[in-house]
């Protein structure tokens, strides 16, 4: 799995892509996306999910169901 | 859509706290107490010269210096690292003037060539201030990238920026060394179980910590970077919402706690939680304080420190004279395509001959005030002013957004407020009859002095018991509280008049129309 952002909720403060150890978010036209192939849910640097963790609006930077679980993680 | 690198306020939707407010401290008001002074006409009054000189042209930290002097807020920092309830940060009605909300941000080489063009447009521009619409020192590089190409491009303009507290410790050093010689921090608390009331997570150490827990990292944070700020010399103004029921009492305890940390001026602003403002605060029906509470809170914290009483918790891109905001002649756009000359030496003579008036306005209180030598009264009252700025009363009463408020005894004429009347923005309408909102509004003064007034509202106001005074049109503000301060003590003695205490008044809560 990987981390994603719900466009409709992101306000686009920017605040997720300083925290991102895995420099896997990037600005898109309406919001900021994560690329999944980059994330690892911050598994191995920090304890929770810095995007989720500092996101001003909740439930907007979530588990990406699409995305098969990152290797580290099971 | 994408402007540049810049986003429109439809991406955007960013607001934030109060504390990034823009809110600079400002020298407050004389005081009672005889503590703070140079809200006084005479301008440095008790400070030493080098606090005066630090201050003198600086709007947020100068109540004297405000009516002359602009500031400009450039919107580079749209990350924060704390929730407050009295934020939200979705909200994007570009028409509403309060902190935190911005119609774009900009990168720091976009900041920095705003921060020419409005100097050559605005040549009483003297200060620069990030202050969001996130927190500066959540956006670090981009605050100091921005400091540090307006240092080398317009030296003359003072640098200053406010903050939640939160990174401060670690920042103090590069603030210093970048010659930022004015902070403003918002502390709303120092007991951490009402800090728990206010903020629901702070995010630290790669980490988000809830309630108790969160609010005390904050607090401890926020208090060692204004000790240390403060040792190095930099001028601390320490901004706090009143909240009732939740801080105000406790307001008294940290106006203490920030004096004692050598804090230079104490911001005791309004909360604003309008419902459609959709903050947790708002929707939970949290009140703010009606205009005579917050009085009474800065006037019970006047004898522990200055109070500053002219913010007008502006928004995190804001241009002009405090309670003006001319960012729409400055859009992203707009300045891109600008061809800017900076022309310093315009700029000082423009300044100087600002001092000139300065120095005028006060020689007038100064030769007014000597007319009440000798007579001692218990009576005070307030006086609303319409006005354009320039310490003049220079405006009509049907244009003006706001009005200040002064407080006018036999001890002189003091600054201690001031009242937004501008209308709500409910949907595009404004619903209220505009009249009866700028009566809610001063509600607590015994006259209203403007340049001209109409026949209608003249009526109404004098039904509602406000005296409409337009004889002293276009006169310095001050001089001519007192003159008619004077009068009053006399109608009052010949029986032509009752003085009454007057009620309380409204702070506006809604959404402003710009």
């Amino acid at each position: 799995m990987a981390m994603m952002i719900k466009e409709t909720r992101c306000v686009g403060c920017s605040a997720c892509i300083n925290e991102c150890p895995n420099d896997a978010i990037s600005e898109q036209s309406f919001a900021f996306a994560i690329d999944p192939a980059k994330c690892t849910e911050c598994i191995g640097f920090f304890s929770e999910p810095q995007c989720a963790a500092i996101c001003p609006i909740p439930k907007t930077c979530i588990i990406n169901p699409d995305v098969p679980r990152y290797a580290a993680a099971v | 859509m994408e402007l540049g690198g810049l986003k429109t306020i439809a991406q955007l939707r960013v607001m934030q706290p109060a504390h990034s407010r823009s809110g600079q401290p400002g020298c407050g008001s004389n005081s009672a107490s005889g503590q703070s002074s140079c809200g006084s006409a005479a301008g440095q009054g008790d400070l030493t010269p080098e606090i005066w000189e630090k201050v003198k042209n600086h709007p947020c930290y100068s109540e004297q210096a405000h009516h002359h002097y602009a500031r400009m807020h450039a919107a580079v920092a749209p990350a924060c690292n704390i929730q407050c309830n009295f934020c939200n940060r979705k909200y994007d009605c570009s028409n509403e003037s309060r902190p935190g909300v911005v119609s774009e941000r900009l990168t720091p080489e976009q900041a920095a060539k705003k921060v020419l063009a409005v100097a050559s447009a605005v040549p009483q521009m003297t200060v620069l201030g990030i202050a969001g619409p996130g927190d500066p020192l959540a956006n670090p590089e981009k605050t100091f990238k921005t400091f540090e190409l307006v240092a080398r491009t317009a030296p003359d303009i003072k640098l200053c920026l406010s903050t939640n507290g939160l990174m401060l410790p670690d920042y103090v050093d590069r603030i210093h060394a970048l010659n930022v010689d004015h902070v403003t921090i918002t502390i709303n608390m120092i007991d951490p179980v009402v800090g728990a009331k206010i903020y629901p997570w702070v995010f630290y150490n790669h980490k988000r910590y809830t309630g108790v827990e969160g609010a005390r990292i904050l607090s401890e944070r926020q208090l060692l970077g204004l000790e240390m700020l403060t040792a190095r010399g930099i001028l601390c103004k320490v901004n706090s919402v009143m909240i009732p029921g939740i801080n105000d009492r406790h307001l008294v305890a940290v106006n203490k706690a920030v004096k004692s940390r050598g804090a230079f001026l104490h911001n005791i602003m309004p909360l604003i939680s309008a419902p459609e403002h959709g903050t947790v605060f708002g929707l939970a029906g949290q009140r703010g304080p009606t205009a005579q509470e917050l009085k009474a809170l800065q006037d019970s914290c006047e004898g522990e420190m200055k109070m500053m009483r002219h913010c007008r918790q502006c928004r995190a891109d804001a241009v002009g004279l405090l309670g003006e905001d001319r960012s729409a002649e400055f859009t992203a756009e707009k300045i891109m395509s600008m061809d800017v000359v900076y022309d310093l030496d315009r700029r000082q003579a423009f300044q100087e001959k600002v001092e000139l008036q300065r120095e005028a306005a006060a020689a007038a209180m100064k030769s007014e005030l000597e007319t009440l030598a000798g007579k001692h009264s218990n009576i005070s009252i307030l006086i609303a002013v319409a006005t354009k700025g320039g310490g003049r009363i220079n405006e009509h009463f049907g244009h003006a957004k706001e009005f200040q408020v002064y407080e006018v005894g036999t001890a002189g004429a003091k600054f201690v407020g001031h009242r937004r009347v501008d209308l709500y923005c409910q949907g595009g309408y404004a619903e209220e009859d505009s009249l009866e909102t700028v009566v809610r509004a001063i509600n607590d003064c015994v006259a209203v002095f403007v340049a001209r007034i109409g026949g209608c509202p003249r009526d109404g106001l004098i039904a509602a018991g406000i005296e409409p005074v337009d004889r002293f049109a276009l006169e310095y503000i001050e001089q001519s509280a007192i003159t008619y301060f004077r009068e009053y003590l006399e109608r009052v003695r010949t029986g032509e008049i009752r003085h009454t205490q007057r009620g309380d008044a409204d702070i506006r809560q809604g959404a402003l129309t710009a």
